[in-house]
């Protein structure tokens, strides 16, 4: 699968998602700068982490309004796979591609850590690799990951299985313990933690390559 | 019109400075140039109480491509790969404003390296600060903490280890040492030159604001009580424009327009200017008015003067402007020609094309004034070193003393501060931080991995200068052998109070002289470093801290191992011998609130023996955990081993120590040097101890992984968990926060 990665201003997971998408997983795997209006013929779109612009507003507030975003909303109308992680899910959510908000840690601080993730059941081709109940332990590295969405939202989530993953031991605050979700149609993902940091054994554990298989098959 | 003599001391230049300056210059400096001279001849920025004893430092070896004088030190790695690595100070500003002052400190050190053509890959820090119960500490630990979190996180370098460590003599006087390492192709190296007469002078990065005017002066003097007046000198950093910077300039080495490059830090463009010259031989003219700012109505004298951060100075080759402007434009920075190399030796600062400065490059830099300061060893260091830690009477409770010696801000669990650094973006940490000795990275797209530790035991180092700092080289890279890492080289970042005091230049004078003897003896060049003196308020000096941090190499980066105990059924042993040396030692200063008596010896041999063994069952894979002993000495190690990574569930261990004719508190608390507690599986042990045999190092087996509970038969008997809570419990407690993890 030909995957592009959106490089914005201030992306610093850029290359480790361009690493793993190609080196460790085999794909034809592209960076797309932000000012660039093309896709250059990506079948699956990742906004990778970091801080794009700073993060000096909202989390990726300013990147939604880069050029290459309009192009990103309108291939995933089209029905075509987007996979924010991160500073990725945070512009998701900015741009209206994904429901909810993420706000500041409970705690307050940054944290970087590994946390122990469940695999939720959902309609969406991204978790078909993997089985509802499965565990993966899984590195963060967040100040603003704390989920929040209104209860109206999240009945709605939980109804039409759009949550993709939780955390059973949520580091910071999020609404249901939740990770990552997908969206109504189940072609766009959002998640925080960072799948593609420990999908090779020497870092510590491959559960990474796990999920990253799945999101990426 | 000569300045009076009030503008005079207001820069920090003393009489006899002045007249010198006249002589060099044939007349009486105007105010710009009065500037741009006080801050190239600040200690900061001209190393003239350090210099001299600097000189003794063995710089040179096989794998040495770049020692000190650049903008950072560079080593060979092998396959056509170098690793750039410095370490900075900045504990001025981070005690006036912790979070920038730290933050700015963290993007100083990356620019360092950056600027000589290498993609930085890991940052480690040095903290010191006051007791813990002064009422600023929390303040201080908290700001720091997350100005570095801050920065290194938002431009995605991981932020992989460092030691934090408290005593009050840091309590008007913090101090912040940062550390980069980066990688590079070893034939794409660049350094800070302005060659070619007639190239196009380029300025990259943010605007020029009125911020940090002066800062290299404050960093030259001591505190007092106004220092808060001076919060105005800090400069305010911008992690996402230097990431923009890093990659256009990343973007540029791989272009061949560029000449040289170089960071402008400390005095700005003053100092980078004239230092670019003055390596290579040649003069500059600057256009003052072509800088591009962000506030109306600076003067020359600011704009030269001018900390503000996120910028760089570029001298192009001719005719390749464009190239360069192109490139700069691309990531949305501000860039603009201003400026050309001479030939004249000059330097000459225009404002609109009339000359405001003209001043001769030699007196700014190698002519700079050099002082030999007189030394006078303490008096009262006698009887301090005559102290017998015997009169100290021995603790009741074994158990209960290493639960409060654990609690120790400077022995405690750092997990609360790196928790607040990202550490695995960039695919790199495969020992991470508080998981082993030393960070360990893998070198990007290699097999290879850099160890990386920084150290010092500034108790040590109060007692005794000379020794104190041999032992922090020794164990600084015995902590990057417990990993697996050979030592490529060393940088350091001395940190000491006023030099202008005789007791003070003694400890300096010691310190470089001991740090210079390790490296000799342990075969470990230093190729960077700093200097920062003036660490005082109000005439108290910090305790003699010259850090010093090692990058060694992994050739197979799979090989690293952790400092905990992983396996139950692994048996334990101990490399090296105990003597029970309590001189300095945390136990000690926790007993009996002394710092006195003799640091332990050091025989370098067996040091160089023991690390080189470690290093050999490491990388023959036979060792499942090496830990050295340190503060706290075996019974810390040995607690450490058993809830030391932070990612791993705790696990106990059974031993049977024999102290012999040692006290039993002396054998498990004091701090001998040159000793490692090792784990393997059983089936391990002819080979492990053979091999220590043919080393000559003394190896003892002791006990056993396993259970919940530190065994030391007949000395102590205690719960890992209540061991693990209690060292868990003393950062939390430092910065007032309930311990949540």
């Amino acid at each position: 699968m030909k995957i592009g990665i959106v490089v914005f201003p201030g992306s610093n997971c850029d290359e480790d998602a361009f690493h793993v998408a190609g080196q460790v997983l085999g794909h034809q795997s592209q960076l797309l700068w932000h000012k660039e209006r093309d896709l250059k013929g990506s079948e699956l779109i990742i906004l990778p982490g970091g801080f794009s612009y700073g993060d000096y507003l909202r989390c990726g507030a300013i990147a939604r309004f880069s050029p290459v975003m309009e192009d990103v909303a309108a291939f995933s109308r089209k029905g075509g796979p987007v996979i924010g992680i991160c500073n990725g899910f945070q512009i998701l959510t900015e741009a209206g591609l994904l429901p909810g908000a993420l706000l500041q840690n409970g705690d307050r601080q940054y944290s970087c850590r590994d946390v122990t993730l469940r695999a939720e059941r959902t309609r969406s081709r991204f978790t078909a690799g993997l089985a509802p109940g499965d565990l993966f332990r899984i590195p963060i590295a967040h100040g603003e990951g704390n989920f929040f969405i209104d209860d109206e939202g999240l009945k709605r989530l939980e109804g039409e299985g759009q949550v993709a993953f939780r955390y059973l031991d949520n580091p910071n605050g999020s609404r249901a313990d939740i990770a990552g979700i997908v969206n109504a149609s189940g072609n766009v993902l959002g998640m925080m933690p960072h799948p593609e940091r420990n999908a090779e054994p020497v870092l510590g554990n491959a559960d990474g390559r796990r999920i990253l298989a799945s999101l990426l098959s | 019109m000569a300045p009076s003599k009030d503008v005079i001391a207001q820069h920090g230049l003393s009489e006899a400075e002045y007249a010198r300056l006249c002589k060099d210059l044939g007349r009486d400096p105007n105010l710009l140039e009065l500037g741009i001279f006080s801050v190239m001849w600040s200690e900061h920025c001209s190393y003239k109480s350090s210099r001299k004893h600097l000189k003794g430092f063995p710089t040179t070896g096989s794998r040495v491509l770049v020692g000190p004088g650049e903008n950072a030190g560079v080593v060979d790695i092998g396959d056509g790969m170098a690793a750039a690595f410095k370490m900075e100070s900045h504990n001025h500003p981070s005690y006036i404003e912790p979070y920038q002052g730290a933050a700015t400190g963290v993007g100083g050190i990356l620019r360092d390296v950056f600027t000589m053509g290498a993609r930085p890959i890991a940052s480690m820090n040095s903290l010191r600060f006051g007791s813990p119960s002064h009422p600023k500490t929390a303040w201080l630990v908290d700001g720091v903490v997350r100005g570095i979190g801050g920065y290194g996180n938002s431009i995605g370098v991981p932020t992989v280890g460092g030691e934090v460590a408290f005593h009050e003599s840091y309590d008007g006087n913090c101090l912040v040492n940062a550390f980069t390492v980066g990688v590079l192709p070893a034939n794409r190296i660049f350094k800070g030159t302005a060659s070619g007469v007639g190239n196009p002078i380029l300025y990259v990065g943010s605007k020029t604001g009125r911020d940090g005017i002066h800062g290299a002066t404050m960093a030259s003097a001591e505190f007092g009580e106004d220092s808060e007046s001076k919060r105005p000198t800090v400069q305010v950093g911008d992690p996402f424009t230097e990431k923009l910077l890093l990659e256009a300039c990343l973007e540029l080495f791989k272009t061949d327009a560029l000449v040289g490059i170089q960071d402008m830090g400390a005095a700005g463009l003053t100092s980078s200017s004239v230092e670019m010259a003055g390596r290579a031989g040649s003069g500059v003219e600057i256009d003052v008015a072509k800088v591009p700012r962000r506030e109306e109505g600076m003067t020359p004298y600011e704009v030269m003067l001018s900390e503000s951060q996120e910028r760089m100075l570029i001298v192009a080759k001719r005719g390749r402007e464009d190239e360069v402007l192109r490139i700069f434009h691309k990531w949305d920075l501000d860039a603009a020609v201003i400026g050309r190399v001479t030939g004249d030796g000059r330097v000459r600062i225009l404002d609109g094309g009339k000359e405001v400065a003209n001043l001769p490059v030699g007196p700014l830099t190698e002519g700079a004034p050099i002082y030999d300061r007189p030394t006078r060893r303490p008096a009262e260091l006698d009887a301090l070193q005559a102290f017998a830690p015997a009169t100290v009477p021995a603790p009741r409770d074994l158990g209960e003393t290493l639960r409060a010696l654990l609690a120790r801000p400077t022995i405690a669990s750092k997990e609360w501060v790196f928790r607040q650094y990202d550490h695995t973006v960039r695919l790199g940490a495969v020992v991470r931080p508080g998981a082993g000795d030393a960070a360990v990275v893998r070198v990007e797209r290699s097999e290879k991995g850099l160890a990386m530790a920084v150290d010092c035991n500034a108790r040590f180092v109060f007692l005794d200068p000379y020794e104190g700092s041999r032992l922090a080289v020794a164990e600084c890279t015995r902590n990057v052998a417990c990993v697996g890492g050979e030592p490529l080289g060393l940088t350091d970042c001395l940190n000491f109070g006023n030099p202008e005091r005789p007791e003070i230049m003694w400890q300096f004078a010691e310190a470089t002289r001991g740090i210079a003897a390790a490296c000799r003896e342990l075969g470990v060049p230093v190729v960077s470093g700093n200097v920062s003196l003036y660490n005082e308020t109000d005439g108290r000096a910090i305790l003699p801290t010259p850090t010093v941090a090692v990058v060694g190499l992994l050739p197979d980066v799979e090989s690293a191992i952790g400092s905990a105990f992983r396996n139950a059924g692994d048996l334990i042993a101990i490399l090296g011998e105990t003597h029970g040396y309590l001189g300095g030692s945390e136990w000690l200063l926790m007993a009996s609130g002394q710092l006195a008596g003799r640091p332990p010896p050091l025989d370098a041999n067996r040091e160089r023996l023991l690390q080189t063994l470690v290093r050999t069952l490491i990388r023959i894979g036979w060792l499942s955990s090496a830990h050295d002993t340190s503060e706290g000495g075996l019974g810390v190690a040995l607690a450490e081993c058993c809830m030391g990574d932070p990612d791993r569930p705790v696990i106990g261990a059974t031993l049977n120590l024999d102290p012999g004719k040692v006290a039993p508190h002396a054998f498990l608390f004091g701090e001998d040097a040159s000793r490692v507690v090792v784990s393997f599986p059983a089936q391990h042990q002819d080979a492990v101890l053979e091999s220590a045999k043919q080393a000559g190092v003394p190896a003892t087996v002791v006990g056993t992984v396993g259970g919940d509970r530190l065994t030391l038969q007949g000395l102590l008997d205690v719960p890992v968990t209540e061991l693990s809570r209690a060292w868990r419990s003393g950062i939390p407690a430092v910065v007032k926060q309930p311990t949540h993890i």
